[in-house]
C-alpha cells in the first residue's frame, strides 16, 4: 500500500480496512484483509483490534470474521447512549458521594442544556428526590462549564442562545465565559460558585471515552461553605475526589 | 491502608472488588464467562475457566496493593450451580450444571416431605437432582464419589478448594441450604435425603458458618485469610444490612431475588416462598430468611441482546423502551427455566402474548422491563401474605438498578417507593462485611449499619385502575405460559 509522506500511515491503513469491509456484504477474515491490502497479518490484526475497541468493526465470535461495527452507524448521533453511561458510572458515582459527602450528578450535552442522566443523593439520609432527566443551564453550572470547555460548537450555540443571568454571579459576558472555559480546560475540572443558585457551589470533571473524546461530566454540588474555602476556591480534597471519580468512569467507558 | 477483597462469582460474570473501611469501592475488576446452552433447557458453565478468571481478576484488582494489605477475602457466589471434580487432579468431571438448567426430572418427588426437611419445593433449580443426574449418567462416577475421589461443591466450595490448593473442602450454611440435601433443623446433611437422591456422603463438603476464617489462600493471595462464603442473594441481604426480622431487599441481576430476614427461627411459607438460611456469623445462631426467587430478570434483557440481537448493550433496553408510551398490549412471561416463586412450575415455558401488527421492538423492550416489574409484584404479594405485614418500601440492588425506567415500573406496579442504597454491588459488599467481621476489620454489625445510606428512590405514580387492568393481563399471560407446558392441563398449582 502506498503511503503519502506527512500523513499518518496507521490512519490511512485503518481507513482502507474500513473501506474494504464496507465494499461488500461478506464478512472477512484477518488473513483476507491482510492479503487484500498487502499488510503483514499481525499489522492487520492490530488495526482490527483497535477498530474493534472503538466500535468501528465487530468480530463474529463464532466465525472470527470481521464486519463493520455499530459504532459507525452511531457516528451521526453525538455522544454515547445516556443509559449506558449511567450503567458504567454507577459504582464510581456512589463512591464519590460517599467520599465527598455531597450529592453527585452525571450530565451530558443535550440541546443547549446539561441533561442529568444520573443522580446520587447526598449520603445524609435526608429527604431528597431524583433529578434524573432534569435540564440545567450550561454556562452557570460546573457540569455545564466542563461540557462547554471541550466543545467549541456547544459554546458557540450557548452564547448565541443568550447567557441568562440566574444570580448576580452568573457569567453573562461571552469573554468572561471563554476565559472560564479556558481555565477549566487548563486545570481539567470546572467550578461554579453561586452562579446558578445562591448558596450553592459545584465541582465537576470530564468523562472521556477512548481517544480523549468527552462524553459527559460528573460532579458534586452542595453549600458554598462546604465546597469552597473562605476565598471561594474549591477545596483541594473534594477536587481530587471528583477528578478521581471522572477518571475511573472514563476507564470503564473507554473499556 | 488495608482493604477487604470481595469476590462475586455470579451467573454471568465474576467480579473482584476491593472495599475500604468505610465500605466504599476502591477498585473493581470483572470478567464475563460464556453461558453454554447445548440443548433446550440446558445451561452449563466451565468451572475451570471461572477459576482461571478469578486468579486473573485478583491479580488485576490488587495492582498497586500488596497482599499484606488485604485483611481478608470473602466469597459470594451463584447458588445451586453444581460442580463435580476429581480430588487428585482438580479437574471438573463434567461441565457445571447451572441453577437455571431444567434437564432433571422432579415430577415424582414428594413435595411435602422435601418442604418439611429442606424448606424447598421440588424444582430443577436446586443441586440435588443435578448431582444425581451426573452420578446416574457417568459410568463409574458414583463409585468414585463413594470413595471420596470425586467431590461435589457449589462455586464457593470449588473456589475455596482451588484457593487453598486442594487443602479445604468446605461450604457455608447458606449455600448448603440450597442443595436440597441439608436438613433445616440441624443444618447438616440429611441421611434420608442423601439416600433419596443417591448422593454419597463422602463427596460432600463440610458445612461451616458464613463468616469465619476457614483457612488461608495460597499462591494468588499468599497468607490472606479466607473468611467468608455466602450465597450471592444472602450476601446482598447482609450487604444491605437487613439484620432485623422483617427487613427485606430485592436484588436484580440474572434473576431477581427478594429475601426477608425472619430472625433465628425458620418460617414456613404458605404462599410459594422458600425457607432458607440468611447467614450465620461465627458460632452465633443462624438467621433465616424467606425468599421469593425470580429465575429470569436481567437474563431476559441479555436474551434480547444476544438471542434476538434487538439491542447492542443491556442499557439500550431502557433507551428503546422509552421510545414508546406503553407495551402496546404485549406481555412477555420469561419462563425459560420454568416459573419459580410463587408458582413453582418447572414445566412452564416462556410466552409472548398480545401480538398485533402494531407491536414493534420498542414495545417488546417495554414488556421485557415490565416482566421484571410484575414478577416482583408476584413475590412481594406472597411475602406480604406470609408475613401478614405490607411492605412499605422496597430496597433494591444489583446491575439492573442502573435502569431508571425499570425502577419506576417496579415502584408503579408495587405501589410503594423503591429505594437504592449507596453501594449497588451489595453482593460483594455482603461478602466483604462477612469476611471483615470474621477478622475484626469491622467490629460489629452496628458498625456496618452506619455505612448504609440512601442513594436514590423512585415514587409510585401509576393510576390504580390502569395498574389493576395491566396486572389482570399479566396473570392471564402467566396462565398461558403454564397452559403451554406439557402438564399444563393441571393449571396453576
Ligand atoms: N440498564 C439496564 N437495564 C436492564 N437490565 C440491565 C441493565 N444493565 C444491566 N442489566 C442486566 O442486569 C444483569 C447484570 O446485573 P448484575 O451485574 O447485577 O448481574 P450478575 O451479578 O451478573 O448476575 P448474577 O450474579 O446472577 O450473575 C444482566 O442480566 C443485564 O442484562
Ligand atoms: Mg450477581
Amino acid at each position: 500500500m502506498s503511503h503519502v509522506p506527512g500523513m499518518i500511515q496507521s490512519i490511512e491503513r485503518s481507513s482502507a480496512v474500513l473501506r474494504l469491509l464496507a465494499a461488500g456484504p461478506d464478512r472477512l477474515r484477518v488473513k483476507e484483509i491482510a492479503d487484500a491490502l498487502g499488510l503483514p497479518k499481525s499489522t492487520a490484526h492490530s488495526i482490527l483490534r483497535t477498530l474493534e475497541h472503538v466500535g468501528f468493526v465487530e468480530q463474529d465470535p463464532r466465525t472470527a470474521r470481521y464486519r463493520l461495527g455499530r459504532g459507525l452507524l452511531d457516528l451521526g448521533s453525538a455522544g454515547m447512549d445516556a443509559n449506558e453511561l449511567r450503567g458504567r458510572a454507577l459504582n464510581w458515582a456512589d463512591a464519590l458521594a460517599a467520599r465527598s459527602g455531597e450529592e453527585v450528578r452525571l450530565g451530558v450535552l443535550d440541546d443547549n442544556r446539561v441533561l442529568v442522566v444520573h443522580h446520587v443523593f447526598r449520603p445524609d439520609d435526608s429527604a431528597q428526590s431524583l433529578d434524573t432527566g432534569v435540564r440545567l443551564p450550561l454556562h452557570a453550572t460546573a457540569l455545564g462549564k466542563v461540557l462547554l470547555a471541550y466543545s467549541a460548537p456547544a459554546e458557540e450555540s450557548a452564547v448565541a442562545a443568550g447567557l441568562d443571568p440566574y444570580t448576580r454571579r452568573t457569567l453573562i459576558d461571552r469573554r468572561e465565559l471563554a476565559d472560564a472555559l479556558t481555565e477549566t480546560r487548563t486545570r481539567g475540572w470546572g467550578l461554579s460558585v453561586e452562579e446558578w443558585r445562591p448558596g450553592v457551589a459545584g465541582i465537576a470533571a470530564p468523562v472521556r471515552t477512548s481517544g480523549g473524546l468527552v462524553v459527559g461530566a460528573v460532579g458534586i454540588a452542595g453549600p458554598v461553605e462546604r465546597l469552597t474555602d473562605t476565598r471561594r476556591q474549591a477545596r483541594p480534597a473534594l477536587v481530587e475526589h471528583v477528578v478521581a471519580a471522572a477518571r475511573s468512569i472514563s476507564r470503564d467507558v473507554a473499556g | 491502608m488495608s482493604y477487604v477483597l470481595a469476590v462475586d462469582q455470579g451467573t454471568t460474570s465474576t467480579r473482584c472488588i476491593l472495599f475500604d473501611r468505610r465500605a466504599t469501592v476502591v477498585a473493581v475488576e470483572r470478567a464475563e464467562h460464556p453461558q453454554s446452552y447445548p440443548r433446550p433447557g440446558w445451561v452449563e458453565h466451565d468451572a475451570a475457566r471461572i477459576w482461571r478468571d478469578l486468579q486473573r481478576l485478583i491479580r488485576k484488582v490488587l495492582r498497586g496493593v500488596d497482599p499484606s494489605q488485604v485483611a481478608a477475602i470473602g466469597i459470594a457466589n451463584q447458588r445451586e450451580t453444581t460442580v463435580l471434580w476429581d480430588r487428585s487432579t482438580g479437574v471438573p468431571v463434567a461441565p457445571a450444571i447451572v441453577w437455571q438448567d431444567t434437564r432433571t426430572d422432579v415430577s415424582t418427588l414428594d413435595a411435602e416431605f422435601l418442604k418439611s426437611r429442606t424448606g424447598l419445593p421440588p424444582a430443577t433449580y436446586f443441586s440435588a437432582t443435578k448431582i444425581q443426574w451426573l452420578l446416574d449418567r457417568t459410568p463409574g462416577l458414583r463409585e468414585r464419589a463413594e470413595r471420596g475421589d470425586v467431590l461435589f461443591g457449589t462455586m464457593d466450595s470449588w473456589l475455596i478448594w482451588n484457593l487453598t490448593g486442594g487443602a479445604l473442602h468446605v461450604t457455608d450454611v447458606t449455600n448448603a441450604s440450597r442443595t436440597m440435601l441439608m436438613n433445616l433443623t440441624d443444618l447438616d446433611w440429611d441421611p434420608e435425603l442423601l439416600d433419596l437422591f443417591g448422593v454419597p456422603r463422602a463427596m460432600l463438603p463440610e458445612i461451616r458458618s458464613s463468616s469465619e476464617v476457614y483457612g488461608t489462600a495460597g499462591a494468588v493471595l499468599p497468607g490472606v485469610p479466607i473468611a467468608a462464603a455466602i450465597g450471592d442473594q444472602q450476601a446482598a441481604l447482609f450487604g444491605q444490612t437487613c439484620f432485623e426480622p422483617g427487613e427485606a431487599k430485592c436484588t436484580y441481576g440474572t434473576g431477581g431475588f427478594l429475601l426477608m430476614n425472619t430472625g433465628t427461627t425458620p418460617v414456613r411459607s404458605s404462599h410459594g416462598l422458600i425457607t432458607t438460611v440468611g447467614y450465620r456469623i461465627g458460632d452465633r445462631p443462624p438467621v433465616f430468611a424467606l425468599e421469593g426467587s425470580i429465575a429470569i430478570a436481567g437474563s431476559l434483557v441479555q436474551w434480547m441482546r444476544d438471542g434476538l440481537g434487538l439491542i447492542g448493550t443491556a442499557s439500550e433496553i431502557e433507551t428503546l423502551a422509552r421510545t414508546v408510551e406503553d407495551n402496546g398490549g404485549c406481555y412477555i412471561v420469561p419462563a425459560f427455566s420454568g416459573l419459580f416463586a410463587p408458582y413453582w412450575h418447572s414445566e412452564a415455558r416462556g410466552v409472548i402474548v398480545g401480538l398485533t401488527s402494531y407491536i414493534t421492538k420498542a414495545h417488546l423492550a417495554r414488556a421485557v422491563l415490565e416482566a421484571t416489574g410484575w414478577q416482583t409484584r408476584d413475590v412481594v404479594d406472597a411475602m406480604n401474605a406470609d408475613s401478614g405485614l405490607a411492605l412499605t418500601a422496597l430496597n433494591v440492588d444489583g446491575g439492573m438498578t442502573a435502569d431508571n425506567l425499570l425502577m419506576q415500573i417496579v415502584a408503579d406496579f408495587l405501589q410503594v417507593p423503591v429505594v437504592r442504597p449507596m453501594v449497588a454491588e451489595t453482593v460483594s459488599l455482603g461478602a466483604a462485611y462477612a469476611a471483615g467481621l470474621a477478622v475484626g476489620y469491622w467490629s460489629d454489625q452496628r458498625d456496618l449499619r452506619a455505612n448504609r445510606h440512601r442513594a436514590g428512590s423512585w415514587k409510585p405514580g401509576l393510576d390504580s385502575g390502569r395498574r389493576a387492568g395491566e396486572y389482570a393481563n399479566w396473570r392471564r399471560a402467566v396462565e398461558c405460559a403454564v397452559m403451554f407446558s406439557r402438564d399444563g392441563q393441571d393449571g396453576l398449582r
